[in-house]
């Protein structure tokens, strides 16, 4: 499941629900992005993502069936909150849950590293010094490399 | 052709528009096309593409090459490479 909101999410309530009271899950996974309060030594005062409504959607939605291609998942979570937030504020919670932790530690790694680098999201970190549009970062394009299966490498 | 033109983060900022509808002449037929035609409306549209090389594109929400084709797009967006997460 996918959600695109402005509202803060319940880490544990999450994972709960995920959960329903089933015994055949074996492993759950969670991972949760935060703002920080500094970037590149400067002090942030409030981050605003930007986002396309529609497109947004659809990309989490690619990427959580890619990841339900590739691993045994028996159930799988991307939440994603767009508009202004504090420093310390949740941005964004996957969780996969597998038989086995193997799956779910990597399912949920590849589900990030697909949505740095697809789902469409800006960040603006403000400052005293004011407000800048955050770069996008070589180590998430090279992050993304490794899920490179042999035939979409030869591309 | 009648088509939506959205412009996310500092693409829409350079040029001061979050969304428009244009009429693009039959000659426009790439992304690249798109751009140039986008700068020559004017000194935003110009800073706006200044680097075209590093905004990405999407048509009909899905991320698209420069050198896609837009016959038949309904929605194409300009965006600078994304940083969510």
């Amino acid at each position: 499941m996918i959600r695109v909101q402005q509202e803060n999410f319940d880490i544990g309530a999450e994972i709960e629900r995920l959960r329903d009271n089933r015994t055949d899950i074996g492993a759950i996974v969670s991972f949760t992005g935060t703002v920080r309060d500094t970037a590149q030594g400067a002090p942030i005062t409030e981050m605003t993502l930007e986002h396309y409504p529609g497109m947004t959607e659809k990309e989490l939605e690619r990427i959580e069936a890619e990841a339900n291609e590739r691993w045994p998942l028996q159930e799988s979570l991307i939440i994603h909150r767009y508009g202004p937030m504090k420093p310390g504020e949740n941005i964004v919670l996957v969780v996969t849950a597998s038989p086995h932790r193997q799956a779910a530690f990597e399912a949920a790694e590849f589900l990030m590293d697909f949505l740095k680098t697809n789902a469409p999201f800006w960040k603006k970190e403000d400052g005293p010094e004011g407000g800048d549009w955050v770069d996008a970062r070589e180590s998430d394009d090279d992050a993304l490399k490794r899920w490179e299966t042999p035939e979409k490498a030869a591309e | 052709m009648s088509v939506k033109l959205l412009y996310f983060a500092w693409v829409r900022e350079k040029t001061g528009l979050g969304e428009e509808t244009v009429d693009l002449p039959g000659d426009v037929k790439t992304i690249t096309d798109l751009i140039d035609w986008l700068k020559a409306r004017g000194p935003e549209f110009v800073s706006a593409f200044e680097q075209s090389d590093v905004i990405r594109t999407a048509i009909d929400q899905t991320h698209v090459p420069h050198d896609a084709a837009i016959a038949n797009a309904r929605e194409i967006a300009f965006f600078p490479p994304v940083t969510g997460g």
